[in-house]
């Protein structure tokens, strides 16, 4: 016994010395300039899987609070944040080493967020309390909380940053929210269990999608009226399943690529006519997506596969299936220049 | 059972809700009935029926409603009545259509329709959120009669759809003594001869040692006797000895239907499709798990509330109309839009398939096709309701 003992120490001296310091570098020392990443939350592995937007590969992947949900980061790509839903935290990351700087009062249970223009106050939907949180990052104070309907998750905030919309997905609205006085100035319903929202066309449209509704709302933001209704239909699949949540445009908002959760495709929508042109099948229960820099290449993460599907933009075919941690739920793009 | 309670009325909550209103407000009244029953006993107390079953979830159903009302000027509010075993229900349900033309009926078949056929409630909307009798979805179906608790054909239909597909097709069958365990074994013994099955062997329950200490004797004797088979199904719904079948079968076979691998329309275990949420909000509320009866009334309270919502109407009539609808779809944390049958008046909906600790699967399954809704290959379908009042 006791000689093995000291051999183990031997090689604790000799190897695994140097081979903790190398896992730590690889974690610690800034990533060099060069390719793109896309950042992946595994909603049931408490992590981020890294992708490399050139080899296509994971690179690193990161330890997070409690069910990782939304990510986004913040405009100048100097920090991350994380909806760690169940540490009811929003977490800040610095995106470089991974490590966590702190974390933000978020209310309970925050599950989507959306920044101001002014990369200061970030609007968090608060899926557990009916509320949406508005967080001072910089003071790391809650400078409101506003009441909106149940189950809140999708959240925009329109260019000029003067209008924040919350959606509820078992209230079925969007809420509009002036942000300079935080007041609701007006509760639009849209078809069932609304889940993600984005202002597009310089925030003069704003698109909504309702999952089981199994639609997207686009809304004239002038006029808070509905002025196209978007359906989707696939041969050999029940409308049923055909369910959209996340959805993401192309750089001129030409087309928006929309994941039809459990019906495993993506949808490409002409942004101009509301025509559908296509359909792109990708893994198991589609959520949300990522472009990575020229828009050549999206990532979506595929909740129920565990993994996310490489699609070729301009060719419209998926490309590669990369293996991540278990149900990945968000992606953001993240530049490393 | 003697005990008569003249005016019928034993309880009387009410639950409103007040708010900030913001077009003019509109009220909506709701009232759940529940004719208490007698429970006879059962060999463990371990999981006792909560008092509140069925009208915890119709009081979250109403508060989920208030959030959204309060943006339109909308207030729900909520009325039970309990009647004692041996009340007069027809006179309560009666009091209650005074005030209130929507009715969650929370009561054996009989009294629900007894319930449905009062003159006063001709032009009232009732939703059966308790009776799961495959009738009153078939040949003692009421046009004014709706339900939100799947048959016991639906759960059968799931259940078996699972055998199918494990390709576990030699069944045995134990059933209970109690008519809610012949009704279900009923349901499952008609299912499997629809997916072209038999039910090789079968006992009656009929043991009256105590089984939490002469189970392991008992059982395997009784269960060695019933020869060779895949599954064995228990039908004891009122839950008093399938828990001490597990584990104790001569063959080491899974065991299935009221106990071991149940088709429930809702269980603790159910965390997908958003479910956590419905599960955390219930459980915050109500201090414990949401159960099948709670969704039911959950439901029927949502369907009125969205009914509401989307249309702007308060009266029975103009509500059924919408919920029976090609626009109506209420999201239900399921996976698919819960819609309403238009030929029987029962709520569409998956069901699951769940241990104590984990959702197993959920039916319909992937193979079982229909040519309206895959949702549509559990339960009563249009051609064999039997149900002919639903124009």
């Amino acid at each position: 016994m006791r000689g093995v003992r000291v051999r183990v120490r031997k090689t604790c001296r000799a190897g695994t010395g140097l081979a903790i310091w190398l896992v730590f570098g690889a974690v610690l020392i800034p990533q060099q300039a060069g390719a793109d990443e896309i950042w992946v939350t595994n909603e049931k592995d408490n992590s981020i899987s890294v992708i490399d937007t050139e080899s296509l590969e994971v690179t690193r992947t990161i330890p997070t609070g409690d069910r990782p949900r939304g990510i986004i980061f913040s405009h100048d790509y100097k920090a991350v944040y994380i909806c760690a839903s169940d540490s009811d935290a929003v977490q800040v990351m610095d995106p470089d080493s991974g490590r966590i700087l702190h974390d933000l009062p978020s209310g309970e249970d925050p599950e989507q967020f959306a920044l101001h223009p002014d990369n200061r106050h970030l609007y968090i939907a608060n899926e557990d309390d009916a509320i949406t949180t508005v967080v001072d990052v910089d003071t790391r104070r809650v400078i409101r909380q506003i009441n909106v309907g149940i189950e809140p998750e999708g959240m925009a905030v329109s260019p000029d940053g003067a209008l924040a919309v919350t959606t509820s997905e078992t209230t079925n609205m969007a809420h509009w929210i002036d942000t300079a006085t935080g007041d609701l100035v007006a509760n639009t319903l849209v078809d069932s269990r609304p889940r993600h929202a984005e202002f597009v066309k310089h925030g003069t449209e704003l698109w909504v999608s309702s999952e089981i509704g199994g639609t997207i709302t686009v809304f004239d933001v002038a006029t808070r009226s509905e002025k196209a209704k978007i359906t989707f239909e696939l041969p050999r699949i029940h409308p049923d399943l055909i369910q959209p949540v996340g959805f993401e445009f192309t750089r001129d908002d030409g087309l928006a690529f929309v994941a039809l959760g459990p019906s495993n495709h993506l949808a490409v929508v002409n942004a101009q006519t509301y025509v559908v042109e296509d359909y792109i099948l990708v893994g198991r229960r589609v959520w949300h997506l990522a472009f990575d820099r020229d828009r050549e290449h999206l990532f979506t993460t595929n909740g129920v596969s565990g993994d996310v599907t490489v699609v070729d933009v301009a060719r419209r075919k998926a490309l590669k299936t990369i293996p991540v941690g278990r149900y990945p739920w968000g992606a953001a793009f993240r530049p490393t220049d | 059972m003697t005990k008569l309670y003249a005016r019928g009325w034993l309880l009387l909550i009410w639950l409103g809700l007040g708010g900030q209103a913001v077009a003019e407000p509109v009220t909506v009244a709701v009232a759940y009935l529940r004719q208490e029953i007698e429970r006879p006993p059962t060999l463990s107390d371990l999981d006792p029926v909560p008092a509140d079953s069925g009208i915890a979830g119709a009081a979250l159903g109403i508060a989920d409603n208030f959030t959204t009302g309060q943006f339109l000027g909308q207030d729900f509010s909520l009325k039970v009545v309990s009647v004692p075993v041996g009340g007069d229900f027809p006179a309560a349900v009666r009091a209650a259509l005074a005030v209130s033309d929507l009715l969650l009926i929370d009561a054996p078949a009989d009294a629900t329709l007894a319930a449905a056929d009062l003159p006063e409630a001709a032009q009232a909307l009732l939703i059966n959120v308790s009776a799961p009798d495959s009738r009153l979805r078939g040949v003692d179906c009421r046009a004014n009669l709706l339900h939100t608790l799947p048959s016991l054909d639906m759960r059968a239909d799931a259940l078996v759809q699972m055998l199918v597909q494990k390709r576990w097709r030699d069944v045995a069958m134990i059933t209970g003594p109690h008519p809610e365990d012949r009704a279900f074994a009923d349901a499952i013994e008609a299912s499997i001869h629809k997916f072209g099955m038999e039910i090789g062997s079968r006992a009656d329950w009929d043991i009256t040692t105590d089984m939490g200490r002469n189970a392991a004797a008992e059982v395997p004797l009784l269960t060695q006797a019933l020869g060779e088979f895949d599954v064995l199904i228990v039908a004891d719904e009122l839950h008093d000895f399938g828990r001490y079948i597990l584990y104790n079968t001569w063959l080491p076979r899974p065991v299935a239907g009221s106990e071991g691998l149940v088709p429930r329309n809702w269980a603790p275990v159910i965390e997908q499709w958003g479910a956590a949420q419905l599960q955390s909000r219930f459980s915050a509320r109500a201090g414990r798990w949401m159960n099948d009866e709670d969704y039911a009334a959950w439901a029927a309270v949502r369907a009125i509330g969205e009914a509401v919502t989307r249309t702007g109407l308060t009266d029975a009539e103009g509500l059924r109309h919408y919920m029976m609808g090609d626009s109506f779809e209420l999201g239900g944390f399921k996976g698919s839009p819960l819609t309403f049958r238009s030929w029987n008046g029962q709520m569409r909906q998956p069901i699951s398939l769940v241990h104590p600790r984990a959702l197993v699967a959920q039916a319909p399954f992937e193979g079982f096709l229909h040519q309206r809704n895959p949702l549509d290959t559990l339960g009563l379908d249009e051609g064999d309701s039997g149900c002919a009042v639903f124009g």
